[in-house]
């Protein structure tokens, strides 16, 4: 990697404690710009608190969390996701009644004049619209445009949500667990998507428990347990941690 | 003013159950309901108004009551100072609106992270502390325009609508029309629905969900404020205790129309307002709140998500 550059993300000795328990200790973790790194770890390990303290929806005990070398530790979560970090939900969250085509819009910054935002949408930003087409191509959401999220199956509000993310150019791209409850198939379809994405530039971070997508896709993994990263590396070098297989068996035996 | 709907005549029909159904119970069943539907309108709005802030936010904004009491004022000032009927609409609306950005900036704002309970007695301190003032600036005696604003009326059929009424009709529809439109096709009606239905999620998308609740209040507002003009013009008379009596009625116009939903209220608003009118019309005003709110209950009891509610709760969308 190309080391002139800042990483596109760097959490810098993050802890955040909820009351008395820590949740996370001391955790330091690099996103470098294109990178697809995973993070993983067996249940209650700190992965989507991991999300939340970037996103800024909870704020970090202590530790920096630094977009492209600025801090954003202390921003209110829509400034963050403004300033370039979207994320998708372990369990979806969409808005129900609203279709395919608005959440594409929800999602984008509102730039020019505030009156814009009085008019109808033919009258808005042509860029906006522009750049929800092209998200709906890029996922093949074409044919459900209109459909309200509520009334689409499992697999394909995933890919809503995904694409809601995208919309905004976001410079990272958070994941939890975006193949939970899919079979082989469509996990690789959303492996080939997230491919195409860092092809496009974006870096992506990612939480998810299926090993075998994880080890496919990801550059560098980073092993969370009770909070402490107690591995990382390439994902062969994962497979081989003796700590990382006791984390994750040692405790079922 | 409180004991009787806008219109409503003060004598009975003299129908009797024996009698044929003349000429002229039909024109007065037909003229009840154009004053039925008129009060209804106003009922509308302000159930809308107080949709409005709960459907995003849950809270129920009692502020919205003196919110449309002042309106109200605002509006015959405008008329008082000789000033057309539309500007005073149009203050009205703006007036109301900015007292209501005051409320969501003191009596909401800092305490969202409380218990519902807590914002909705602040909003109640607002409440009672704005009615205070209107009173003292205005005084607790009615407030009368010295004449009318509006005369004339139209006949339609046997019925006849006056002036007044039309343009509280035709301003009503011309507002819920602008109201849907501004919540279904722009985007900050998509904001707002953002909002509505998961504000977490909302603002990890990028949206300014503070801005996006003040920009609700502010909405809300001004149709309570615009209510209040309409009724005040209506009336051609305001008090300071206008608000007490009309926001618990569209409070019940809200409930019935369903909480979750809050175009129940076009239906609920017209319902109530003409249920009212006729209870007073043909049966005496002495039982009209016991008919009105003993409606809301039974309604209740038969649909406890309200005629529109979905029942799905949170789930769904509200605004």
């Amino acid at each position: 990697m190309n080391t002139t550059l800042p990483p596109r993300l760097r959490l810098d000795r993050i802890t955040k404690a909820f009351g008395g328990v820590h949740a996370l200790t001391d955790l330091s973790l690099d996103v470098m710009p294109g990178q697809i790194i995973g993070l993983i770890g067996p249940n209650g390990a700190g992965k989507t608190t991991t999300f939340n303290v970037i996103t800024g929806a909870y704020r970090a005990s202590s530790g920096t969390v630094l977009l492209d070398g600025q801090a954003v530790t202390s921003e209110p979560p829509h400034k963050i996701a403004r300033a370039g970090i979207m994320r998708t939900f372990q369990n979806i969250r969409l808005f129900s009644d609203m279709t395919v085509w608005e959440h594409l819009l929800v999602a984008q910054p509102h730039s020019g004049l505030a009156v814009r935002r009085l008019l109808p949408m033919r009258f808005s930003n042509r860029k906006t619209i522009e750049r929800a087409e092209e998200v709906l191509e890029f996922f093949a959401l074409g044919n459900v445009r209109n459909r309200p999220a509520r009334t689409l199956p499992y697999g394909l509000q995933r890919r809503v949500e995904m694409a809601r993310a995208v919309t905004a150019r976001p410079r990272l791209l958070l994941l939890d667990e975006p193949v939970a409850g899919m079979n082989h198939d469509e996990a690789e379809a959303i492996r080939a998507l997230v491919l195409r994405l860092r092809q496009g530039g974006l870096s992506i971070l990612l939480i998810e428990h299926d090993m075998a997508f994880v080890m496919n896709l990801c550059d560098e993994l980073y092993v969370l347990d009770f909070g402490i990263l107690i591995a990382h590396g390439r994902p062969a070098e994962i497979r081989a941690n003796p700590a990382v297989l006791d984390a994750y068996l040692g405790r079922a035996a | 003013m409180p004991g009787a709907g806008p219109g409503v005549p003060k004598t009975r029909s003299n129908a009797t159950p024996t009698s044929p159904i003349s000429f002229w119970d039909a024109f007065v069943l037909i003229q009840q309901l154009v004053n039925g539907l008129t009060l209804g309108a106003v009922y509308t709005l302000i159930a809308l108004s107080f949709s409005l802030v709960m459907g995003v936010l849950g809270v129920l904004n009692l502020a919205i009551a003196e919110l449309f009491m002042l309106g109200g004022y605002f509006g015959f000032a405008i008329l008082l100072a000789r000033l057309p009927l539309p500007v005073a609409l149009v203050a009205g609306m703006a007036g109301a609106a900015l007292v209501a950005a005051i409320v969501e900036r003191i009596g909401y704002q800092p305490f969202r992270g409380a218990p519902v309970v807590t914002p909705m007695l602040s909003t109640l301190g607002f409440s009672i502390i704005l009615q205070n003032v209107a009173t003292n600036v205005w005084g607790s005696d009615p407030l009368q325009l010295s004449d009318e604003v509006l005369s004339g009326r139209f006949n339609i059929g046997p019925a006849s609508i006056s002036a007044i009424q039309l343009v509280v009709l035709s301003v009503t529809v011309l507002l819920v029309a602008s109201l849907a439109f501004l919540v279904q096709q722009t985007s900050i009606g998509r904001a707002l629905r953002a909002v509505a239905e998961n504000r977490d999620v909302a603002r990890l998308l990028g949206v300014p969900a503070g801005r996006i609740t003040l920009i609700a209040f502010m909405l809300s507002g001004s149709l309570a404020g615009a209510a209040g003009v309409l009724i005040g013009v209506h009336y051609a008379a305001i008090t300071p205790y206008i608000g007490v009596e009309v926001g618990l009625k569209a409070i019940a116009v809200m409930v019935i129309g369903g909480t979750t939903r809050i175009w129940g209220s076009l239906i609920a608003g017209p319902l109530i307002g003409i249920v009212e009118v006729m209870t007073v019309a043909y049966v005496g005003s002495q039982i009209r709140d016991f008919v009105v709110y003993g409606l809301m209950i039974l309604i209740l009891l038969l649909r406890p998500q309200g005629l529109l509610g979905s029942g799905r709760g949170d789930q769904s969308q509200r605004v």
